[in-house]
C-alpha cells in the first residue's frame, strides 16, 4: 500500500461494518490530516476472534478539527484519533 | 461458603477467591471466575502465575509517571528523547513499559492535551497503573471529545480561550502520558521534589500541577 504521509488530508470511510473494529462512529465519514505515522501492527479487525491479525496495517493518527466532526464542535479543540489505513481514502 | 452463585451441578466446587469479595456474583464475575478456573485446570496459566502478574499490575503506579515528568522537566535533552520516543525515554529510567507503544505530549501555555479510550478504556498502566474509575465512565469517555474545555472545568482545571485543546483518543495500539507544565517558582526544587508535585490525573491532562 502507498500510504499516507504527515500532512495529507485523508477522509475516513463512511462504512457500517458488522463485527469488532477500532474505528470510532464519531469520525465515519469525517476528513483530518495525518498527524503522525505509528508503524505497523496486527489487524484488531481478526484479532479480536482468535486469527493471528496478519497481515499488519499501518496505523495513522488523524487529527481533526472539532467543527469537522461536529456541527456545534468547539474552536480550538483538536482530537486525534489512531486509525488503520484501510479505513481512510485520501481527501 | 455461601451458595448463592451455584446454580448449576458439576463434579466440582467453585471456591471463593480470597480476592472475592463478599456478595451475589455479577454475570461478569461469573464469566471471570469461570475462565480463571478454566485457565488453571487446563494448565495454560498457574494460580501462581496469575496472582504474580496481579501483584505486577497493581504495583505499577502514578509515581513512575512522575519521575518521567520530573526528569524532563529537569533534562531538556531527556525532554526532548522523552517526546521524540518515549518507549526508549522511559526505559531509560529502569521503568518497564514494553509491550506498551507509549507518546508522550508536551503540555505548553499554547496548547493543552488531554487523553480518553472513546472505545473502552485504553490506558498507560505500565507507567501510571491502574486507571481511575471515571476514566471508563460513559460519561468521560462520551463527553470529553465533544466539549473538553466544560470536562476540564468540571475538574477544577481552567485554561485561557487562547489555550487550544488537542483530545487523543486511544482507539488502537498507542498509549498516551501528558507531560505537563512545570509549576512557576519551582527552579530551587530537587528531581524528587518535583515529582512529589506530580499527580495521575495531570498526567492524563485533567488537571495542572501545581506547587501546593
Amino acid at each position: 500500500m502507498s500510504g499516507f504521509d504527515v500532512g495529507a488530508s485523508v477522509r475516513v470511510r463512511l462504512a457500517y461494518p458488522t463485527g469488532h473494529c477500532r474505528t470510532p462512529f464519531y469520525c465515519r465519514g469525517k476528513t483530518g490530516v495525518v498527524e503522525r505515522v505509528c508503524g505497523a501492527f496486527r489487524n484488531p479487525e481478526t484479532l479480536a476472534y482468535g486469527q493471528d491479525g496478519e497481515p499488519q496495517l499501518t496505523l495513522y493518527r488523524v487529527r481533526f478539527a472539532a467543527n469537522d466532526l461536529w456541527a456545534d464542535g468547539e474552536p480550538g479543540v483538536a482530537v486525534e484519533i489512531e486509525l488503520y489505513e484501510p479505513w481512510l481514502e485520501s481527501a | 461458603m455461601s451458595t448463592d452463585h451455584h446454580h448449576h451441578d458439576h463434579d466440582h466446587e467453585h471456591i471463593d477467591h480470597p480476592d472475592t469479595d463478599a456478595g451475589p456474583w455479577s454475570e461478569h464475575r461469573y464469566i471471570e471466575g469461570a475462565l480463571r478456573e478454566l485457565l488453571i485446570e487446563k494448565g495454560v496459566v498457574t494460580a501462581e502465575e496469575m496472582r504474580a502478574q496481579v501483584e505486577r499490575m497493581e504495583g505499577r503506579n502514578p509515581g513512575l509517571g512522575a519521575r518521567v515528568v520530573a526528569r524532563a522537566w529537569t533534562d531538556p535533552d531527556y525532554k526532548a528523547r522523552l517526546l521524540e520516543d518515549a518507549n526508549a525515554a522511559v526505559d531509560e529510567l529502569g521503568i518497564e513499559i514494553q509491550p506498551t507503544h507509549l507518546i508522550a505530549l508536551e503540555n505548553t501555555p499554547e496548547e493543552h492535551n488531554v487523553v480518553v479510550c472513546t472505545l473502552c478504556s485504553c490506558y498507560p498502566r505500565n507507567l501510571l497503573g491502574l486507571p481511575p474509575d471515571w476514566y471508563k465512565a460513559r460519561a468521560y469517555r462520551s463527553r470529553v471529545v465533544r466539549e473538553p474545555r466544560a470536562v476540564l472545568r468540571e475538574f477544577g482545571t481552567e485554561l485561557p480561550d487562547s489555550t487550544r485543546i488537542r483530545v487523543h483518543d486511544s482507539t488502537a495500539d498507542m498509549r498516551y502520558v501528558v507531560l505537563p507544565r512545570r509549576p512557576e517558582d519551582t527552579e530551587g526544587m530537587s528531581e524528587e521534589e518535583l515529582a512529589a508535585l506530580v499527580g495521575r490525573d495531570a498526567m492524563i491532562g485533567v488537571s495542572v500541577v501545581t506547587k501546593d
